[in-house]
This record gives structure tokens, sequence and C-alpha cells, in this order.
């Protein structure tokens, strides 16, 4: 065959796809004025291609892993818990018997401790956030403040619950009250509230800052008017991501004491009390099967409320940045 | 010849042990614009917020020296940054408007610095604030909305409106018009033309033709010898004669181009 | 060393310069030779060549102005295109001055009365040279060369004075040369206003260099002495 020059040369048996190595325009030309070999380049774009797609498969089938883990769970549980979705779920209290038994105590343990909590940890954890992020001077004391709430961020809660024990139900003499367990749960969110909102916070852009201070603003009403309003959005994010992590903790209210049969309406803070994970748990540790179908609704119950405090999250934080 | 409206004597800025600004002494005269330039690096902007003490927002900088301002030197202890902030205002390379409505923007720093007059009042401070900078004509429709829906140029005269609000004496610009693009560039030197007569302006700039075109003073930064990584000013004087015929040979470098 | 492709058109624009600059002197010390020699030939060539030396300082004008325009020259690179600029057209105006003694001299035709004096040749080549000199010093940046050179017309005035009482001399011997002797020494005059020139060109180029505007014409004494030689009439005998 010949090339476009023509030079007469053979394609060696190879097929004439863009597989064959492509001399560029400078290199024909080189050749021709005797200067040597021409740069190739061998794109191989086939392969090329078919590497990305083993990738791409690659990765899609863990995701499909993973939801269909997910999937089946929810699936299992609905199956099993949907029959006992009723009213009665929701207004009987705890029983020995599966058809007489419900969420009541449960449900409002856990609304009362969400509620508590988030009334407690929100000034304590965003003010924390904000002194640290905001007026803290920079010097090693402040250092070793930052790391250790990382740190504490990642503790077990079970930790928080003996802590907890000592110091709330024993050291304060509340005993095995709500309050404990807020004060208990507000401790196992806090380091979490702390560095969402300092994340939230440091998102706010240089220049905001400066604009303000430079305006003869003193520190805190740059933080205010300014740092505090843009970066709203994100603090409670991370606030009501907290709180969902919280409303699942089960081990530190184990250990203060929160107890797993209770029979009567929630009457204050000092009372006893239990929660959804504990009223699960029992059910589950039960022997009869509709005692572990009623698990399943709890479970379902409990996942309605985590969704619905998501929701509740996002639905405040385009609230709040629909202003600018 | 007025008295000079800052005094900046022995001024040396650290960061930390290193010494980035040595031995300035300069006199900004009033009501006229005077430009700082010189090469990157050298400390310009450093200087220029060495004036409105916003260098103390970097931790571990350290000012040793006087600068003058109405009689008293800005670093005594006894003086609060923030009051200084107020009376010699800031406007920064990008534009920085913030992100709430046009009319809020400036009224916010009014009301910081204890604006005391009804709401008719602080209408006309917003709108007096917004003529000065040459953007009323174009805002005045829509003063609640957003700063951020303005175009470059026009968030810039936002944010010298919202300096101006405060009928500051000194108004600093660190390359006010480096974001901007040329016709956007021309209003802001216009507009810096006609705030000579109320303020003293200092402008840092790396664009020598329009520290040429706009300014009444040029003070050049260099470092201060071979090797060395501290800036300092090596020549003050008028405009004209910096660019036509300037007494130190390391100006005449810059400005000619043959350097830096 | 940034700048590189201004400084080469800085130094494209100095050795037009000086190409003008040669053509100048070219035709003030051809202009005078042909005066002497009487040769009228020579003559109409300079009256040619004079507007190849017009075209030329337009275009070295609109050369420096485009630099202006282009490469925005402060402190120095703009007192130097100032300087080129101013320089143009004073050598423009001496080809003027040579142009105008090629004319005397076709005007005079075939005589050979009255003599034209030998000195009005040296007197041209010196200022020729004088010229020369100028302009190297621009180009080299030598400020002493350019201060030195204005003291030099000193000599010219001398030669001046020599020519004068020459003709003066021819005249008083046969007053019917008085046309063409007067015209002779607006020649002469020509030659003197040339050296002037050349002191404006070292004048800015003083300025160019180091940013002073002085002036370097002879001092109120010397022109003094100068004028009270010319008005009290000296005996040549």
């Amino acid at each position: 065959m010949t090339t476009d020059d023509g030079r007469r040369t053979t394609n060696h048996g190879r097929r004439t796809t863009d597989d064959r190595p492509q001399t560029t325009n400078y290199g024909r030309q080189a050749v021709r004025a005797g200067w040597g070999v021409a740069p190739t380049f061998e794109p191989n774009l086939p392969r090329r291609k078919v590497m990305g797609m083993v990738w791409e498969g690659v990765a899609l089938l863990a995701i499909l892993l993973g939801i269909a883990m997910l999937l089946t769970l929810l699936v299992k549980v609905f199956l099993d818990g949907l029959p006992y979705l009723r009213p009665q779920l929701f207004t009987e209290f705890p029983s020995r018997f599966p058809d007489k038994a419900g969420l009541r105590s449960a449900l409002q343990g856990s609304i009362w401790l969400m509620v508590l909590t988030a009334l407690l940890s929100f000034p304590l954890g965003v003010g924390a956030g904000i002194y640290l992020e905001e007026f803290a001077p920079k010097n090693a004391l402040t250092r070793f403040i930052e790391i250790n709430v990382a740190n504490l961020a990642g503790v077990p809660s079970i930790i928080y619950g003996l802590l907890g024990l000592g110091l709330f139900v024993r050291g304060l003499g509340l005993g095995r009250s709500l309050l404990a367990g807020v004060l208990t749960m507000m401790l196992v969110i806090l380091p979490v509230i702390i560095v969402s909102t300092r994340e939230a916070l440091r998102a706010v852009p240089a220049s905001i800052r400066e604009a303000a201070l430079a305006l003869g603003a003193s520190r805190w009403e740059m933080v205010r008017d300014h740092v505090l309003v843009y970066s709203m959005g994100g603090i409670l994010t991370g606030m009501i991501l907290a709180l969902s992590r919280a409303i699942g903790e089960t081990a530190p209210l184990i250990t203060i004491g929160a107890l797993t049969y209770i029979a009567f309406d929630l009457r204050g803070p000092l009372d006893i009390f239990t929660v959804l994970p504990i009223q699960i748990f029992n059910w589950v540790s039960m022997p009869q099967e509709a005692f572990h179908r009623l698990a399943a609704a709890g479970i379902i119950v409990l996942l309605a409320l985590l969704l619905t405090m998501n929701a509740l999250a996002i639905w405040l934080r385009n609230r709040l940045q629909r202003r600018w | 010849m007025e008295q000079p409206a800052l005094e900046i004597r022995n001024l040396n800025i650290y960061y930390g042990h290193f010494l980035a600004i040595k031995g300035v002494n300069l006199s900004i005269p009033r009501h006229q614009i005077t430009a700082i330039i010189g090469p990157s690096g050298v400390g310009k902007s450093t200087l220029l917020r060495a004036i409105n003490r916003m260098n103390e927002l970097v931790p571990g900088c350290r000012t040793e020296g006087e600068i003058l301002f109405d009689g008293m030197n800005i670093y005594d202890p006894r003086v609060d940054p923030v009051e200084v902030r107020r009376r010699i205002g800031m406007v920064f390379q990008k534009p920085n408007p913030f992100p709430k409505s046009i009319y809020e923007n400036i009224a916010w720093g009014l009301r910081i610095n204890g604006f005391r007059g009804s709401r008719a009042q602080m209408d006309e401070a917003v709108e007096g604030a917004l003529r000065a900078a040459a953007l009323w004509d174009e805002v005045k429709d829509k003063l609640h909305q957003s700063g951020l829906s303005l175009s470059g140029g026009q968030q810039q005269r936002l944010c010298i409106a919202r300096v101006v609000a405060l009928q500051p004496e000194v108004i600093l610009l660190d390359e006010p018009a480096s974001a901007l693009d040329p016709i956007a560039t021309l209003k802001i030197e216009e507009l810096m033309r006609e705030l000579k007569r109320d303020y003293t302006l200092v402008i840092v700039t790396h664009n020598m033709q329009q520290a040429a075109r706009v300014s009444d003073y040029t003070a050049m930064m260099m470092l201060t010898g071979e090797g060395e990584r501290s800036g300092t000013v090596i020549e003050f004087g008028p405009t004209k004669t910096i660019f036509t015929n300037p007494r130190d040979k390391r100006t005449e470098d810059y400005v000619t181009g043959r350097f830096g | 060393m940034t700048r590189k492709a201004f400084e080469q058109q800085l130094r494209e624009l100095l050795g037009k310069m000086l190409v003008l600059g040669s053509m100048v002197e070219q035709a003030l010390m051809e202009s005078t030779e042909a005066l002497w020699k009487r040769d009228l030939e020579a003559s109409r060539r300079v009256v040619e060549r004079d507007r190849e030396i017009n075209d030329r300082r337009f275009a070295l004008e609109a050369l420096t102005i485009g630099l202006i325009a282009t490469q925005q020259p402060v402190a120095g690179d703009l007192r130097l295109l100032a300087a080129v600029l101013e320089i143009a057209g004073e050598l423009e105006r001496i080809g003027d001055y040579a142009k105008g003694i090629a004319i005397i001299n076709l005007r005079m035709g075939d005589t050979f009365q009255p003599s034209v004096p030998a000195e009005v040749t040296i007197m041209s080549q010196k200022a020729a040279d004088m010229l020369h000199r100028a302009l190297i010093a621009l180009v080299n940046k030598d400020v002493e060369a350019a201060r030195a050179i204005p003291q030099e017309d000193e000599e010219i005035d001398a030669f001046y004075l020599r020519i004068y009482w020459d003709l003066m001399g021819q005249i008083i011997r046969d007053p019917s040369l008085i046309e063409r002797v007067n015209w002779l020494l607006w020649a002469a005059h020509n030659l003197e206003r040339a050296a002037d020139r050349v002191t404006n060109i070292c004048e800015r180029t003083v300025y160019a260099i180091t940013g002073e505007m002085t002036e370097m014409d002879a001092t109120w004494d010397e022109l003094e002495r100068e004028n009270s030689g010319l008005l009290q009439p000296r005996s040549p005998f």
C-alpha cells in the first residue's frame, strides 16, 4: 500500500482502525527532511474506554450493594412491622401481651429527650463553637482545647453514660430521671455540635469579615450581624444532624438507668423514663414472634422520626438561605 | 501647604520575627490622592493596612513606630482601633458587599457606629452616600435588592458608598480597580478625583499608568537591599516628578519597566 | 532586564535619527563646498535631496509618536523621546539652512565675483562636526560632551567675524558687488544659525539625560562683547 506522501509500505497485517500509530504532521515533514524518526502517538482509545467502563462498573456495584442491603432491611422491617402500625402502637403502654403493647411511654420519652437536649445543647454548643472560632486567642491553650473537643466527638457514647451515672445520677442526685438523661445526651452531642458550628463559621468568607471590621465594627458586632447570619444554615444543619444521632443512642441511657418498662405517662423532667431504641431492644429480646414484629413497627416509627427531623433541617436551611 | 492628614514615623512592622516593613517615614497630604507603588511582595498592602490598624487581625503582627492622625498616635494603647476604622475607611481589592440589600449595606455601618436619627434621616444618609459614590441613579429603584446583584464595578462603588456614609477623613483603597474591567476602572478613577475634595485618599496599585493618571503624590516602595525581604519607601514626591524625573535610580528602573 | 522589544525599538529610532543627522551634515558641507567651488550642479543636488530630509524628518516624528502611544514611556524614556521629537525638527531646519546656501549659489550663477572666503568651508565642516558629536552624545548618554559642545560656538562666531570682515573688505573695494556680498553674508549667517541649532540639540540632550532644562546659549556678557565688536567697525587694515 502507499501512504499519502508516496512511500510504499505494507501494513504488516495490522487492522487499519485507529489503533494504527498516528504520525503527526511535523513528524512526516521531519522524516521527509531526513531528520530521523517521526514522533508517534499510540492513542489506544478502545482499551482506555473499556478500562473506564470497568471502573465505573465497579463503583456502581459498590453502591448497588450498599443500597441493596439497606433496601433489604427496610423491606423486611416494613413487611414485619406494618400489621402492628395501628393507633394502639401510639396509645398503649408496654405490656406482657403483644396485642396490648404500645410505644406510648417510649415515644414520650424520646420526644421529650430530644426537645430538652436540643434546648440545652444549642446555646452551649453553638456558643462554645463561636467562642473557639471567633474570639479565643490563638495560643497553646486554645489549640489544646480544640484537639480535645475533636477527640471527644469520637469517644464511645457508653463512656458518657458512665460519666452521667457518676455526675448526674449520683453526684447531683438526679436519680434515673429524664433530666439526667438529657444532660448525659447533651454531653454526647456537644463535641459534634461544636465542631460543626466551627466548620460553618469557617465557611464565611474572610472578605465579609474584613469589610465589617473595616467599617468600625467590634468583633462581636461583626459575628452577630454577618458571620452568624451567613452561617446559621450550616449551624442548624449540624445541630439537627447531631440530634438525629442522639435519637438512636441507647448505651448511655441504659447506663444511667433508663428503664425498659414504663407503664405511665411522663410527668416531668425528674421522672423516670424510657426511649424508643431501648423499647425496641427490649421487644427484640423477647421470645415471642409477635414482639419481634412490634419491634419492627417501632423501628418504622423511629425511622419516621429521624426522617422528619432531617426534613426539618433541610427546610430550615433552605429557608435561611433564601434570603441571599 | 495644609497640615498633612497622616504622618507616619519610623514605622516597623513585624510578622513574628520577620520584619516586613522597615523604617518608613511618610507624610500623607490632606485632600490629595497619594499612590503607593512598588513590585509585588514589597509590602504595599501591609503599609496601607497599618494605617487603619487592620494588620492587627493577623496573629503575630507587631507594629513599632507612630502614625499621627489628627494629632494623636493611632497606635497609642489608649486608642481603640474600632474608632480609628470609622475615621479611616478602607475599600478592598475584590468588591465585598454584604449579602444584604443595597440599603442595608450602608445602613448597617451607620447603625453600629451609633447613627441617631429617624428613618427619614437614615434614608437621606443612604442616598447621600450613594450619590457621593456616583451610584444613586443606577440603584435608586432597587435599594432593597441584594447588593450582590450588582455588576462588579457597581459593587465596588457600593463598597465606597458604605465607607463614605460614615464620613471618614481618610479613605484607603487597596487596588480598588484591579478586579474590574477597563470601563469600570475609569469610573472608579473619576470617582476618586471627586472624592478628593472632601477626603484624603491613599491608594495601593500595581498599575503604574493608573497611579500616574489618578494620583497627586506617589510613594515608591522597594526592598531595602539585595537579598533583603523588608520593604521601605525609597522615594516620595509629586506624581509628575516621579514619572518624568525621579531622583532614585531604582524608582526610574521600576517606572520604566526595566525592573520587576 | 525587561522591555527588550522597547529597547530594540529605541535603538532603531536613534539609528534613524543618526541617519537623518548624517544626511544633514552632508548637505551642510556639500552646499558650502559647492558655493566655494561655484559648482552649480552640486547645489542643485543639495536642493533636491532636501526633500528626502523633510520626508525622513516626518517619518522620524511619526515613529516617535507611535512609540509614545504604544509603550507608555515615563521618566528617562519619555524625556528621550521628547528630545528626539525636538531634534528631528532642529535637524530639518539645519537642512533648510543648507538648502538656502545652495540656492544662494544657484542665484550667484557663474561669476567669480565676489570671491567666497575659504573660511566658509572650514566653518561648515566645524558646524557639521559639532552636529555629529552632539547626536552621538545623545545616543551615548554623554552629558559632559553635550555640555562641552555649545562652548565651541565661540569658534563658529570667530569664523563668522572673519568672513564678515573679508566680505566687507570686498564691498569697500568694489561697491557694485554689494548685492552678491549680501547673499554671501546670508549664507555665512545660515552656518552660524546651524551651529546655534546644534546648541539647542545639546540642551535637549542634557535634559533627556539629567532632567535639567538649561539655557546654553551665549551669556549676556558674550552678547555684549559680540555686539560691541560688530557695531563699532574696526578697520581691517
